[in-house]
């Protein structure tokens, strides 16, 4: 697990993106970017490239404490094992693009890492998830807050329909009866960050329901950014997108990532070249899903270690 | 082909568009419309059989039949003309029907949530059929059990309520009889609405969409802030279609009622005395030995529950299609 070795040469977790985008220019370049351009074993050239434009104009991915860990995590369903001991590191500020066929378990498990997964009857899951330093599946600990530190955006636009846009946003609140001083301030901030204050800062009183697709998902994403919460786990949030808003929403995840991390599960091989900085290939064969390789974006897009990752990001199969 | 392009081009009429069913189909469309119209049909000849048998006494009393208080049949000896108001019934129907209502439609709503979001599995299936056998008990089984049951109860309930609140006039007491009162009544009826009232509350609670309830569990919600964000706003529509159905009930019922109620032919607001008043019970309790002059007002009395039922149920249709809308 090439994440591991990584998060030992730590910078601090001070060094966000925001810091790093500014020596862009005076950094040596990454590796893998060399390694991308110089020999580039896997077809998909263009993917590679985009990848490599990513790490290039970033510099290397940040690197830092860890925020959030998966160790030895297995699910089932009933009796059906559906992941099976699935170890990663998420960094602090960072993207990690979770991408894999229909079907390997990818949702399963970032339902996993803020407790989501056991809503549904019959789930089970071994292993522990440490979100600073303590086990999120320790007894006694209480869910909601854990739910409150790592947000999730879902496939399908959930605004609720009985509130305006600004209780939307603000729900998060309400629901976890936290209370604060200046709302009109957190409401702004939460629509800017989410990319959606200029589409709605004038009506801000009418129902969630009346947004386009594009915009109700980052509603969604504002929403869930008001509790402000240190992860932010998004389950192929532009799936249900045209690709206008899902350029919009890529937008939305850059600038977030600046200040906390994000976990993203997508189909699309693209976006996880253009948004993430660390990618995770899933892969099940007939039975649970593993994790198959887990390094830096560029390097998975650009210079695989496993052939079938090569033949995934490739377009051979899945 | 540059000639077509010269010149403002014809608009085209819109085409009629039609199709032509299938034998099938058309006989399916028989069956259902003449389903759906039987029940208009009955519905309007209860009505005019109502109505053209009670005519005679409404028109005799006018007005005063909705408002009278006195139910007296003539003495012709004595040269009295008979005087029929359901006044005070009328008002006993809607005040039993009303605490029905504040005692069973929490209830119910609470249990409704709990069978839902609360209730351990193995505990869930034997609840359900439970409440649901609950709403075909006989009614006058209900009336015999609040008579010799629940009275003894409710007696003592309605003597701590007087001790402590009676400085309400509500529940004021100027005789200390507080047996077959409207409370006691409305009691009965709320168990009586508990659940069917339930039943549709459940119903409504159980297609809550997972997605807004997964939502607001994502952002931190507990159970309580979920079910008040995302079930209640969702279900409310239905709920309040659900308690005008048990409202609907609790006006028509006639059985229970009267085996735990006092009818008086006054109109109270004490509603712990031993008081009250019911249209149906009314009926039921003169209907034996009414001479025809009398049958034709219980006719009129009855037109008119029928048509306070009728409202009701239009007033819950209006309130569930706004709350859809909104």
């Amino acid at each position: 697990m090439s994440n591991q070795t990584d998060s030992n040469s730590g910078n601090s977790r001070e060094t966000n993106r925001g810091a790093n985008m500014s020596k862009v220019t005076g950094k040596p370049v990454d590796k893998a970017a060399i390694r991308g351009a110089s020999s580039s074993p896997v077809s998909s050239h263009s993917l590679a490239d985009v990848a490599n434009a990513r790490a290039s104009k970033l510099g290397a991915p940040t690197t830092g404490s860890t925020g959030l860990e998966a160790k030895n995590i297995h699910a089932w369903f009933g009796k059906k094992h559906v992941l099976e001991d699935i170890s990663m590191d998420f960094f602090s500020g960072t993207v990690t693009a979770l991408i894999g066929p229909s079907g390997c378990g990818k949702s399963t498990f970032i339902r996993i890492l803020n407790r989501m997964h056991e809503f549904i009857p019959t789930a089970a899951l071994a292993g522990q998830v440490i979100l600073d330093g303590k086990d999120v599946y320790e007894p006694g600990v209480d869910v909601t807050k854990i739910r409150l530190r790592v947000g999730m955006v879902f496939q399908k636009p959930n605004p609720f329909p009985s509130m305006t846009i600004k209780e939307n946003v603000l729900s998060g609140l309400r629901l976890a009866q936290i209370k604060i001083e200046n709302e009109a301030e957190l409401l702004e901030s939460c629509l800017r960050r989410a990319g959606l204050w200029d589409e709605v800062k004038d009506r801000l009183d009418e129902y969630g329901g009346a947004l386009s697709g594009g915009q109700q998902q980052r509603l969604c994403i504002a929403r869930s950014l008001a509790v402000n919460p240190q992860v932010l786990l998004m389950d192929e949030p532009c799936s249900a997108l045209d690709p206008g808003s899902t350029l919009r929403i890529e937008e939305t995840i850059r600038e977030l990532s600046a200040s906390i991390s994000i976990v993203i599960v997508t189909h699309n091989m693209q976006q996880a070249a253009r948004v993430s900085d660390y990618t995770g290939f899933f892969l099940s064969d007939g039975g649970p899903g593993r994790l198959i390789e887990s390094a830096t974006t560029t390097e998975i897009f650009t210079n695989p270690k496993q052939k079938r990752t090569e033949d995934y990001v490739s377009g051979r199969f899945g | 082909m540059s000639q077509t392009l010269i010149g403002p081009k014809a608009t085209p009429r819109p085409r009629v568009i039609t199709t032509e069913p299938r034998f099938t189909d058309k006989v399916f469309r028989v069956v259902v419309t003449s389903g759906g119209m039987i029940s208009l049909v009955l519905l309007g000849l209860i009505g005019f059989f109502l109505v053209f048998n009670g005519f005679e006494a409404m028109r005799n009393a006018g007005l005063s039949f909705l408002t009278g208080f006195d139910w007296v049949d003539a003495i012709p000896e004595e040269n009295q003309p008979a005087s029929y108001g359901i006044g005070a019934m009328l008002y006993g129907t809607m005040v039993t029907g009303i605490l029905a209502m504040i005692m069973g439609v929490p209830v119910a709503v609470g249990t409704a949530l709990f069978l839902s979001y609360y209730a351990p599995e193995w505990l869930k299936k034997p609840m359900v059929v439970v409440v649901d056998v609950m709403a075909a008990i006989p009614s006058i089984v209900y009336g015999l059990w609040g008579y010799f049951v629940l009275m003894p109860h409710a007696e003592y309930w309605a003597k701590l309520i007087h001790k402590y609140f009676g400085f309400i006039p509500f529940f004021d007491m100027p005789a200390p009889v507080f047996t077959r009162s409207p409370f006691i009544a409305g009691l009965v009826l709320a168990i009586m609405i508990t659940p069917i009232v339930t039943a549709i509350a459940r119903e409504v609670f159980a297609q809550t969409p997972l997605e807004r309830i997964q939502a607001a569990y994502a952002l931190g919600a507990t159970k309580w802030s979920m079910i008040k964000a995302v079930v209640i706003p969702y279900g409310r529509g239905g709920v309040i279609g659900g308690a005008m159905l048990g409202l609907g009930r609790a006006l028509g019922e006639t059985v229970a009622v009267y085996t735990v109620l006092n009818l008086v032919y006054d109109i109270r607001i004490e509603i712990l005395l031993s008081a009250g008043g019911s249209v149906a019970s009314m009926i039921v309790n003169k209907f034996g030995e009414a001479d025809p002059v009398e049958l034709q007002a219980l006719m009129a009395a009855g037109f008119v529950l029928f048509l306070v039922t009728l409202a009701v149920n239009f007033l819950a249709n209006t309130i569930i299609n706004k709350t859809a809308r909104e």
